[in-house]
């Protein structure tokens, strides 16, 4: 029994890493942005109306969402942002990736268009300051514009009620 | 194989060798800094191929971020500030070579400590066999050794 037990062990140690390692997504890599200021930028916006900067994340719990027309996980949340946009909880904020600006407002007149305002960054260079690397890729900002809240891929129905909404309520309830 | 189905895979294949040939496109870089800018892409990692560094990965976010080194390397950024940069933005993961914090110790030396425990508990049975070997006698030698005693007894 003594003989076996050494073995035994080591077995169970290694089948514990290995299971771990069946639910975690190397994909997802955790960014070093949570909890710091949303980066600086201007740029115009996709209606071409005025420009858009990080100020506006200031004074609200607001949603930063990145996408772009060719990315094809971005349709399929597209409807939840829909959804949550007409439950009127929170902003959401868009930021067109890499994309044609015409095949953008095609999209969205097309499939809906969820956002309060989008800012186009055409060449992705804003995408950089964020970490961007691959869309959808969802922020959460608190009132003070300081990011909380990082969600990579397409958002889900329980994404939404077991994570962000929670997020969103409890910074709500943070002074400003 | 239906018609329709060839057109679509033919389609498909096209659009995927032409964003081959369009990712594939070099970045070219002033001749004094093409040293620095080959071993910087080499140090990052690209985060959509994970296994890849930024000079291997054809992503378009590799090319994005070759053409953010190539930029902050003319604008005379020192090497350890492009490095920040992506670090700042893209986190541990960014760097190919892992830094050594608590958080990576297990990676850096884990290897080195499994060696050397191999090496104890290898050094520990060979000493425990050595004394085993050394101090138990066989039924013969007992034998031979009461005999021996039993004579040197009597005399």
């Amino acid at each position: 029994m003594n003989k076996f037990l050494v073995p035994v062990v080591l077995f169970f140690v290694l089948v514990g890493f290995l299971f771990i390692g069946l639910y975690k997504d190397p994909s997802e890599v955790p960014s070093p942005l949570i909890d710091k200021p949303a980066p600086q930028f201007s740029l115009p916006m996709l209606n071409n109306v005025g420009m858009f900067t990080d100020k506006v994340f200031l004074g609200k719990v607001s949603l930063l969402n990145v996408w772009g027309t060719w990315c094809f996980a971005c349709r399929e949340e597209h409807p939840i942002l829909n959804k949550l946009a007409a439950q009127k909880i929170v902003p959401i904020y868009g930021l067109n990736y890499k994309d044609v600006a015409s095949e953008a407002k095609k999209y969205l007149e097309t499939y809906g268009n969820p956002y309060t305002a989008n800012a186009f960054d055409e060449n992705g260079r804003v995408g950089i300051e964020w970490g961007v690397y691959g869309a959808p890729e969802t922020f959460i900002i608190d009132k003070k514009g300081i990011i909380r809240y990082k969600h990579i891929g397409p958002l889900s129905q329980k994404d939404l009620d077991s994570t962000i909404l929670p997020k969103i309520k409890q910074l709500n309830n943070e002074a400003s | 194989m239906k018609p329709r189905n060839f057109v679509l895979k033919a389609f498909v294949l096209a659009v995927f060798m032409i964003s081959l040939v369009a990712s594939a496109e070099p970045i070219t870089v002033a001749p004094q800094y093409e040293e620095r800018y080959h071993s910087l892409l080499n140090e990052l990692r690209c985060l959509v191929c994970q296994n890849q560094t930024i000079a291997e990965s054809n992503a378009e976010l590799a090319v994005d971020l070759r053409t953010e080194v190539k930029n902050m390397l003319e604008q005379g950024a020192t090497d350890a500030e492009i490095i920040d940069f992506m670090f700042n933005r893209y986190g541990d993961f960014v760097l190919y070579r892992p830094v050594v914090q608590p958080k990576t110790y297990l990676l850096w030396f884990g290897p080195f400590v499994a060696l050397a425990l191999v090496l104890l508990i290898l050094l520990f049975f060979i000493k425990k066999q050595k004394q085993e070997s050394s101090a138990v006698l066989s039924q013969k030698e007992s034998d031979q050794l009461s005999s021996i005693l039993d004579k040197t007894n009597k005399k």
